[in-house]
């Protein structure tokens, strides 16, 4: 083990709810520009969590909040194993787990729109979840090891090979990071009623956790994205680094140029990028890598 | 200038109106207004809310609905009546049905005038309905130290 593999998680930890901010927040202002507005600060994300702590304590049931809770700790338990260098396979368990987590907290009350957020959200998971595993083989496939630290100092950039995985995860990444089309089960800008669903009974301190675990859950996407372009060289990180805020612009642009689609048109398309790019990709790697 | 001042959610209410100064709440969402520059996010969820804005005045049916919302909504919250209907019922004042104003139901903390109130005095209003929305805030915190009594 080396010092970078301690090192990388302890940042995570600390730096990953800043950049998460600073990410939300630059989203924020660059759909307003691309709506011709001026649109908030860029800590508007912030000063959203600050406030949500300061309001009157108030859950519709005691375990609610204990849901969120667990939510947001295995989503940063995914961040600290995959910037750890960890098994890639056990983060992909473990981010499943925190998305199941929040769906829990949301089935946990009676309400029928947080039911009905919780089962399009439970669509969308069926939907992404065999090309984020697609992702992990074709790793695996790519390098003969599912751990991040092999992965990424293997001496070869993964994209070269697995052109066909990348575009399968940036696909997926657009429900993965709630943005329109594929916003169904909850949306991270202003909609009403359905489309925030999941999150229609969390209010206060439970809605502020929901909020930082999407910063610790971007920052963890933006890293598996980076992922592709590492090769152990300093040009690899930087090349990764800046792809994937490339990768974020792009799916802000996806996100404004989209309507939200239905949930059937959600899993089809999703199962199809899945077999086509993801089983397509690890075919063409064990017909020619042998 | 504390955070509940910047980051104020609100939850829009039409009640028995012409429907005039609902289209104006919708104006300022527009890119010639643009209220998100101020944290404001337009939710339709009165647990995420923190203002309540009211157009249009009350009638027998949709009492319990504005009793409902201002009731799922957690402290601190504010009030804002938009429009002369919603303060005091308007031209509609004397039908059957209408009781009045929003505080014949509920307590309102500001009153913007106007048939209809135009954008810039909705602005204004809300902008108004942070001051009273900070000393609430202040309230909560006070009482939340002190502990339950």
């Amino acid at each position: 083990m080396e010092l970078f593999q301690i090192i990388s998680p302890v940042c995570y930890v600390v730096l990953a709810p800043l950049l998460g901010i600073l990410l939300a927040g630059s989203d924020r202002v660059i759909t307003a520009r691309m709506q011709r507005r001026k649109g908030p600060p860029v800590l508007q994300p912030y000063y959203d969590v600050r406030k949500l702590m300061s309001k009157e304590r108030s859950t519709v049931n005691g375990v609610q909040e204990f849901y969120v809770l667990c939510s947001l700790i295995f989503m940063v338990v995914t961040g600290i194993m995959f910037f750890a260098g960890g098994n890639l396979l056990l983060v992909v368990f473990t981010l499943t787990l925190s998305a199941v987590l929040l769906l829990v907290a949301a089935f946990s009350s009676n309400s029928p729109y947080a039911h009905i957020g919780a089962e399009r959200e439970l669509y969308l998971i069926m939907a992404y979840e065999p090309m984020v595993l697609f992702t992990a083989i074709g790793l695996y496939v790519f390098s003969g090891s599912f751990d991040v630290y092999d992965i990424a100092t293997g001496g070869t950039m993964p994209i070269l090979y697995l052109l066909g995985i990348f575009a399968g995860l940036v696909f997926i990444l657009t429900m993965k990071l709630r943005k329109s089309p594929f916003d169904l089960g909850s949306s991270h800008h202003a909609h009403q009623e359905l489309v925030k669903g999941t999150t229609t009974e969390f209010s206060g301190r439970t809605l502020a956790m929901v909020e930082v675990m999407h910063w610790y859950e971007n920052i963890f996407l933006l890293g598996l994205v980076a992922l592709f372009f590492f090769d152990g060289t300093l040009l690899g990180y930087a090349l990764g680094t800046a792809l994937c805020i490339l990768v974020y612009v792009f799916e802000v642009l996806i996100d404004n140029s989209f309507a939200r689609m239905k949930w059937q048109t959600a899993l089809k398309s999703a199962w199809l990028v899945a077999l086509v790019l993801g089983v397509g990709n690890i075919a063409v790697l064990f017909a020619f890598g042998g | 200038m504390s955070f509940t001042t910047r980051s104020p959610w609100l939850i829009h209410y039409d009640g028995s109106s012409c429907n005039g100064c609902d289209i104006e709440v919708l104006a300022c969402l527009t890119p010639m207004y643009d209220i998100e520059r101020f944290g404001i996010i337009h939710t339709g969820n009165p647990k995420h809310a923190d203002i309540f804005l009211v157009t249009g005045s009350v009638n027998e049916q949709n009492a319990p609905v504005i009793k409902q919302i201002y009731g799922e909504m957690l402290e601190p919250k504010v009030v804002i009546a938009v429009g002369i209907c919603a303060a005091s019922g308007g031209v509609f004042r004397r039908c059957y049905n209408v009781m009045g104003g929003i505080d014949k139901v509920i307590p309102v903390d500001v009153y913007v005038p106007g048939c209809a109130a135009r954008p810039e005095a909705i602005i204004d209003g809300v902008v108004k309905g942070l001051e009273i929305l900070e000393r609430k805030r202040e309230d909560v915190e006070r009482s939340r130290k002190e502990g339950p009594k």
